[in-house]
This record gives C-alpha cells, structure tokens and sequence, in this order.
C-alpha cells in the first residue's frame, strides 16, 4: 500500500516536471515567433516588399533581396531536384545491396553533416575562384543545391522505400519493364512525399546564409540582376548586414524586424504547402 | 532497343548518384589543398623580410618573439638570446627618422638608393632589427637576413595569438578559437538536452494525442526558421538582456551564442529523441505494464534505456550542428579571439571566423589559406560526428 | 475467484465484445478459443486492464477479479496487474540481464532487499523450467537466449512478482514445436498454484492444456464449458463447426 502511494506520487511529479518544462519550452520558442511577427507586422507593407531599399536602407523596401533569394531558390533548385531525385531512384531501387551502397550512403550522410559554412568555403574556391563564376547567381546556386542535394536524396530514398513491394511485383507480374514500373508506379505513389522533401529544402535553401557570404550575395546593389553572372541581394543576408553592419542601424532597425518577420514567412508558407500535400495527395493516392 | 534504353536510363542515375561522392571528394580536395598551403610557410609576408646588423649572433627567431620584439614586449637582445644590448626597432617609415628629406630626394624612382641608404642604416646601428620590403635589400648586404621559424601544425593548434593581418608577422594560433567553439556548443547542449528531453518524453508518452498532433508541426516549423533570425533574436532581445542581468559591459557574450544555438539545436534534439522513444516496441512496453510497474517507472527504467542509443545520436548530432553553425553565433558571440575564462566574455568561434574574415583575406594568401584550414578541422569534426552517429545506428539495429 | 458481468467493449464505434458473462474456475487452464478478430484477445486484456491503453476504448459492465469490480473507480491499476500476470504472443524480454529481467517487477513493486530479490529470481527460474539452462549465465543479456527460453524467462519474470491470475496470449504461437511442448508442460504444472487463461489458435493445444474451454465468436461468447465437452460433445452447432475445422 505504501509503495504504491510512493509510486503515484513519484508518477505525478516526474509528469508535472516534464509538463512545466514542456509548457515553459513552448512558450519561448512561441514567443521568439510572436516578438518578431508583432514587431515586424506593421513594416510589411506593399512597398516594403516591392520597393527598392533607400537612403543607406533605412527606408524603402526590400525587393531586390525577395528577387535574389528567388533566383537563388530557383537555380539551386534545377541543380538539385534532378540529381537527388535521380541518386534517390538509384540508391533505392537499383543499386545492390553491397559495399558501393553503403558507402554512397555513407557518403550522402556525411555531405548533409557539413556545415554550411564549410560549403561556402568550397564554393568560394571552386565556383567563385577556380572555374571564375565570380560572385554570381550561378555560382551561389551550385554551393546551395549541393547543400539541398543530401536532403532530396534521403526524401527521396525514404519516399521510395515505404512503398509496398507488392506494387512493384504486381506491376512486374504484368510484363511491365523496371523503369516502367518505376516510373508508372512507384515514382507517382512516392510523389507526395517527394515533393514535401522538396519543398522543405527550399525552405532550407532559401534562409542559408553562411553559403551565400562569398559565392553570391551582395551587400547593396541599385538594380537587379540581369544575368546569372550578377551577383544579387538576398533575404537572409540582408537581414545580417542590416542587423549587424548598417550604416545606420537604429534607423534601418524597422527594415531588419520586416525582413526577418518575411523570411519566417516564407518559411511558414513552405510548411503549410508541405502539409497540405501530404494531406491531400496522400488521401488520394490512398482512396485509388 | 527497350533495353538499351533502360540501360542508358540506369547509367544515367548511376552517375547521378556518385554526385555526393564526387562532391564530398571535391570538398576534400579544394578545402585541404588551400589549407595546408599555410603549413611550411614564413609567417611573413610574402614580399618582406626581417634583417639584423650582420654582427647580430642571433639569426633565428619565432614568430612570438617578432612579434613581441616589434610590440616592444622584448627589449634586449640578450632575452632572445643575443648580446646585452637594447633593441632597435626599424620599420621603413622611420628611414625619415635617419635621413633628412633632401638626403632621400629621388628613393621613389630609384630603388638601389633607397636600397643602400636601408643598408648604410643597419650597417650603423648594431642593435637594429628592420623589417623591410625584400626589394630593398641591395644586391650584397651587410645586413643579415633573420630567419623566422616556419608556421606548423603543433603552432597552429597551440598557439593562443590570432592575428592574421599583423606585422611584421601574422600568428596564427587557434587554440582561443577552439575554446571559444568548445564553451559555446557544449554549453548550448547542456542547455538544450533537459529541455529537449523533456520535451521528447511529453509529447512521445505523456500529450494527448491532440497536443501532439499541435506541437509536431510547431517544432519542424521552428527548425525551419533560418539561423539569421535567430540571431536577430538574440542580438535584439537575448543580448540587451544578458548585459543587464549580468551587468557586465557588453552583452555579446559566449553565453548569448549558447542560449541561441540551444533554441536552434532543440528541434533536432526532440525530435530524434521523440523517435527513438517511440520507437520502443509497444509490446515490451506492455510487458512492464503488466508486471505492475507505473507508467513513469515503465517510461524510465524501460522505455528510456531502450531509446538511449538513439537518444545520444540526437546528442551528438545536437552538439556537430552546434559546432558548425555560424551566423546565429558570428552575430550574437562578441568574436573576441581570446582564451575563455568565463562564459560572460566575448567569444569567437571556428566558422564565425571564417564568415567574418573570409571576405578581407587576399585570395591565396596565409590568412586566406588559415582559414581554409579553420574549414578543414571543421569538416574533419562532421566527419568525426557522423560516423559515430552511424557506428551507433548501427549498433543499434544489430541488437533487436 | 474471477468473473465477467454483462461486458461490453467498443473500440469507438465497434461493438468488440458483446454482453460477456464468464466464471472462471480458480487453479485450472481456460483456453479462450475462436476464429481471428473473435475478441478473444481483447476479452483476456479486460482482466488486467491493458485495453486502456488503446485510445477510443470504452467498457460496460463488470470485471471481478477476488471480489473486487476492478472496473470501478479508485482501483489502483499498478497493483491489480501485480495480481494479474500476463505472458505475451512474442517473446519480449526487457534489454537487461536476464537475472534483472526477472527482478524487474519486484524492484518497480518496492522490493529492494536483494537477498530476497534473489531468492525469489533463483524460485522463479525455477517455476518455469529455466533455471538449470541460465543458472550459470544470470549476467548475460536476455537476447542472447533462445525464443523458447526467452519465452519461459518471459513467464519466470510474470511469476516473481507472485500473482494468482495467469494471462497468455498465445504464448506458443512463435515458438517452434520443441519450445512448444516444453510450455505446455509448464502450464501443466503451473495451474497447480495459479488460475490461468490461455487463448489459443491451435485447437489441439486447447484440447491439451485446458481444462475448460471458451469459444468465442464475432465478439460473443458462444459456448463455455469443460473442455472434454466442447472437443467431443458441444452444445451448439456452431462450436462443433469450428473445433472439427469446418470454419475458422
């Protein structure tokens, strides 16, 4: 009778303990969201966001930087949906169950550990230096989509695994080629949560900033890019140089909290897309 | 023809797939290459000497006591190991200090003038030591060329200066940043791991299905948000903060870098260990159930060890993001390259130099190629933190 | 003494167990037996209450277990599962030792006396015919252990903490027909102390183990009576079908 009084009680603190923690926990990572959304709501403004930034960007807008972090998405993207999507296939389905695998694996595991800096590093030295890109569009998209590369591939692999064998050997017992089966079935099945993957690491992809220091991103520029050789302004960074190096930094203040309140933003979008279709197009899959 | 296509398809992602390898190898290649450069190397720059009279004993030096002799910390040559005689230190704008202007008319188009009166002035003074453009030095000296001990691994690491720009000689010694990294990351995981802990025991065993259903996306929506922002944070809320609680001078301080990062490393931490806590087979877990046991002693004794490899690999991999993550901290930390001595000073870290300094290095120069070092020791870390992560995984399929 | 009154359950709309009334007999094998997704299984986990962990589950009428409803509030549920032990379809010993497998339940019950501790290990082993095969290897991991011993060490670790109710849930069903055999023979010997309910797939089992026999159906309970009866002389038809494999 004691012990099992003892035992409640002890049940009950170690609960509450783990509750009060959680509760405390929640409430400041909700808070650092709700500082900057109620800080920074009342600076987006049409013009915030279409503007171009003036006098020493304390005023203005920041659409160079929304047109940079695009293009920047935009370019990384075409480099690294394609490649991961394709190593994904090709780890999953075709490769054997061998030595090679496990180091490709290994190797994509360890790619995806680096720092972001350290990508920076490599793409200063080889875009930027070695194959003169310069400080341009295409040389900041390579170093991002190599950084988003591992991401896609382990979505990929993961999407692929988690449909059901039977599929495959239905579609085989049919007379159906491998690369028909892939493609006519199992590609559009894993579909969904390819593209969640995918739309993750844009997310990703598009708040990076250590990658973009020495490989694209400008400090200010009076216009936009016209070719990928130019370099851009971009979100991530803009929000750095104006919170740290400004030339005015009480005054450009304002333009910091509406640049994060943004990237948050974009951040949140991307997630609601990627749960809508994990939704949607699941149910869907799953009711043909 | 079907099957030549499906082949020339395989192929293709074959090559695909080797893109990480080749990138991973490419990283190697490019990272180490510039880094090691800096190993073997005079500590001068490039284009400059230092010289003594030719009379001088001493012709070795390291780059410490250079450097302390031209920041007037050594005085007599006697403490590196020369004669008992004060030293006179020569840098090329005190030629004026010898000569008079018309003396100098016509150095700036003549270089074997201005050659000869640097030599007149070193052959005169016995207790000199010039630091000098080695287009300087006439063709056949009375000076003598110093010799300066080269940069290597065991400096590089020891060292406890970290001035890359200086003159006469740059130091580059990493060992405050290694500190500084070290303090700031393991901190931040000591801060993170009860919470995080915590947290991943509530939602896995002890929320309503609903609660969890509601926290689940929060924590993937706050790992999402870019560091920059939280940097942001920190440096608009966390910093004023500190430096009023504390009261100390300034806020940027290494205990900043760690409150930030701890925020940043918690959705990883969670969620890892959130997994690993449900991934625990429900039918071991009923089996305590039924012995009696509570569901708390069930979720400690049982439940818990059984996640405790996973557990530490969201450990490890906390503290490897941790180590390697740079603008929340390049922003927030002070990046002051001193020893720590407590967690309220000014701290730099490995990749908050990197991203601080990158942009004012010479390309191909030693700062450049240090901080292409700073990359390597970084990757070998991930290297390091990754495999262990995946030895464990491993262990651990190997057990059920 | 345990009993089932008018029991009902609902995994949310389903209706799994329809109006149960059942006494068990105390120091004897009742074998609960019918085709799968009969409620068999559900109606064994009313007894020490691991339904309630399945969200959305919901129970009408009364579980007595030594003249105590333990569907009543205020039960303490910790300390009738201490009562009522339960052996599960699968091996699944904890990832310790195989001696602190066993003394897991006394140690999370508030026995902290290692003297008796052991003791009670060293008789549990016993109980279940393991003791000879692991006396020498108490240290070792559980898992290196085969699913047969593993199983008996699962029913070693139920006994120490000395309940009087027995739940299997196809204890056999994973085990090759070796391990099979040597469990049946300690059910044999086990009901000697402890009232046991066994559900089982295998008919032949049934018939050898038990000494009363269930047979459930679509969440009814069909026919309950000695087990000699219900093999060789069932009251209704439907039993008969299914003990003589006509169905199921």
């Amino acid at each position: 009778m004691n012990h099992s009084i003892i035992k409640k009680i002890t049940q009950a603190i170690a609960f509450n303990i783990f509750r009060i923690m959680s509760v405390i926990l929640v409430a400041i990572l909700f808070s650092i969201l709700a500082f900057i959304v109620y800080r920074g709501a009342s600076y987006i403004t049409w013009d915030f966001i279409t503007k171009m930034p003036e006098e020493g960007m304390t005023k203005g807008g920041i659409f160079p930087a929304i047109v940079g972090t695009l293009s920047l998405v935009a370019g990384s993207m075409i480099v690294a949906f394609p490649l991961g999507v394709c190593s994904g296939i090709y780890i999953n389905e075709y490769a054997p169950e061998n030595g090679f695998k496990r180091f490709i694996k290994l190797m994509t595991n360890n790619l995806a550990g680096v720092p972001s800096i350290v990508f920076g590093l490599f793409g200063m030295s080889l875009f930027v230096n070695t194959l003169k890109f310069g400080d341009s569009i295409i040389a900041g998209s390579l170093t991002l989509g190599l950084l988003a590369l591992p991401v896609i591939i382990r979505v990929t692999e993961e999407a692929l695994k988690s449909i059901d064998k039977t599929y495959r050997e239905a579609s085989y017992a049919l007379g159906a080629t491998k690369l028909q089966t892939i493609v006519k079935v199992v590609l559009p099945m894993s579909m969904p949560n390819i593209l969640t993957g995918l739309i993750l690491s844009i997310g990703r992809v598009s708040g990076e900033t250590a990658p973009i220091l020495f490989t694209v991103a400008a400090y200010f520029l009076p216009k936009l890019p016209t070719s990928i050789f130019d370099q851009v302004m971009a979100l991530p960074y803009h929000l750095y140089v104006l919170s740290t190096s400004g030339t005015n930094m009480e005054e450009s203040r304002g333009m910091a909290y509406g640049t994060a309140l943004v990237l948050i933003i974009i951040v949140l979008i991307l997630n609601l897309i990627a749960n809508i279709i994990r939704h949607f197009l699941m149910k869907k899959i799953k009711h043909k | 023809m079907k099957k030549i296509f499906e082949r020339i398809v395989e192929g293709f992602l074959f090559l695909s797939s080797t893109v990480t390898t080749i990138t991973v190898l490419l990283i190697i290649l490019f990272l180490f290459r510039e880094g090691t450069g800096l190993f073997g190397k005079s500590p001068t720059e490039e284009g400059f000497t230092v010289a003594v009279n030719k009379n001088n004993p001493v012709s070795e030096l390291n780059a410490e006591q250079v450097k302390n002799i031209f920041d007037a910390n050594i005085e007599n040559w006697k403490q590196v190991g020369g004669k008992n005689d004060s030293i006179l230190v020569f840098r090329m704008d005190d030629i004026f200090k010898f000569y008079t202007e018309e003396e100098l008319a016509g150095v700036d188009t003549n270089m074997t003038l201005l050659a000869s009166k640097i030599d007149e002035v070193i052959q005169k003074n016995p207790n000199i030591i010039a630091f000098i453009s080695s287009k300087n030095l006439p063709a056949n000296p009375s000076s003598k060329i110093i010799t300066i001990a080269k940069i290597n691994l065991s400096d590089f690491f020891r060292g406890e200066e970290w001035f890359p720009t200086s003159q006469p000689v740059a130091e580059f010694g990493i060992y405050p940043l290694i500190m500084g990294t070290l303090w700031v990351s393991f901190l931040a995981i000591l801060i993170a791991l009860p919470f995080g802990l915590a947290m991943a025991i509530y939602m896995a065993e002890i929320a309503a299905p609903g609660v969890r259903n509601i926290l689940k996306p929060l924590i993937e929506l706050l790992s999402g948000i870019p560091s920059v922002v939280y940097g942001f944070f920190g440096l608009i809320v966390i910093v004023p903060l500190l430096q009023k609680t504390f009261d100390l001078p300034v806020g940027e301080t290494g205990l900043a870098g760690s409150i930030v990062l701890a925020i940043m490393a918690l959705p990883t931490i969670i969620t890892v260990a959130e997994d690993s806590i449900r991934n625990t087979p429900v039918s071991v877990k009923e089996a305590s159930l039924a012995l009696g046991a509570s569901h708390w002693q069930t979720i400690w004794r049982i439940m818990i060890p059984y996640a405790s490899s996973g557990i530490t690999a969201a450990v490890i991999l906390g503290i490897g993001r941790a180590i390697g993550e740079t603008m929340a901290v390049l922003m927030v930390t002070g990046n002051a390259a001193v020893i720590p001595h407590t967690i309220l000073q000014p701290m730099r870290t490995i990749p908050a130099t990197i991203a601080a300094e990158l942009g004012e290095s010479a390309k191909g120069g030693m700062h450049y190629q240090a901080l292409f070092a700073l990359g390597c020791i970084l990757f070998i870390i991930t290297l390091v933190v990754n495999l262990t992560v995946e030895m464990i995984s491993k262990k651990r399929k190997q057990n059920r | 003494m345990i009993e089932a009154k008018n029991l009902n359950l609902y995994y949310g709309a389903f209706h799994a167990l329809k109006d149960i009334n059942l006494k068990v007999a105390e120091k004897s094998v009742t074998a609960l037996i019918g085709p799968s997704g009969c409620g068999k299984s559900t109606f064994l986990r009313t007894f020490n209450r691991m339904n309630d962990l399945i969200p959305g589950v919901k129970i009408e009428g009364d579980i007595i277990v030594d003249d105590e409803n333990i569907y009543q509030k205020g039960i303490d549920v910790d300390r009738l599962r201490k009562r009522v032990g339960m052996v599960f379809q699968k091996p699944n010993p904890f990832a310790k030792s195989i001696f602190e497998n066993v003394a897991y339940g006394m140690r999370v019950n508030g026995i902290s006396n290692e003297k008796v501790i052991k003791e009670a290990v060293e008789q549990s082993l016993k109980q279940s015919a393991l003791w000879d095969e692991v006396k020498d290897s108490l240290k070792k991991s559980a898992y290196a252990l085969s699913g047969g011993q593993q199983q008996r060490l699962c029913i070693a670790r139920a006994l120490a903490v000395e309940p009087t109710i027995l739940l299997m849930d196809e204890p056999a069903s994973a085990l090759d027909p070796i391990s099979t055999a040597k469990i049946e023979e300690l059910i044999h010997e086990l009901k000697k102390k402890y009232t046991i309910l066994i559900v089982t797939h295998n008919m032949q089992q049934a018939a050898r183990v038990s000494d009363f026999t269930a047979f459930f159906y679509m969440g009814s309970l069909i026919e309950y009576d000695l087990t000699k009866t219900i093999f060789t002389n069932p009251a209704k038809q439907q039993t008969q079908n299914y003990v003589t494999g006509r169905f199921g």
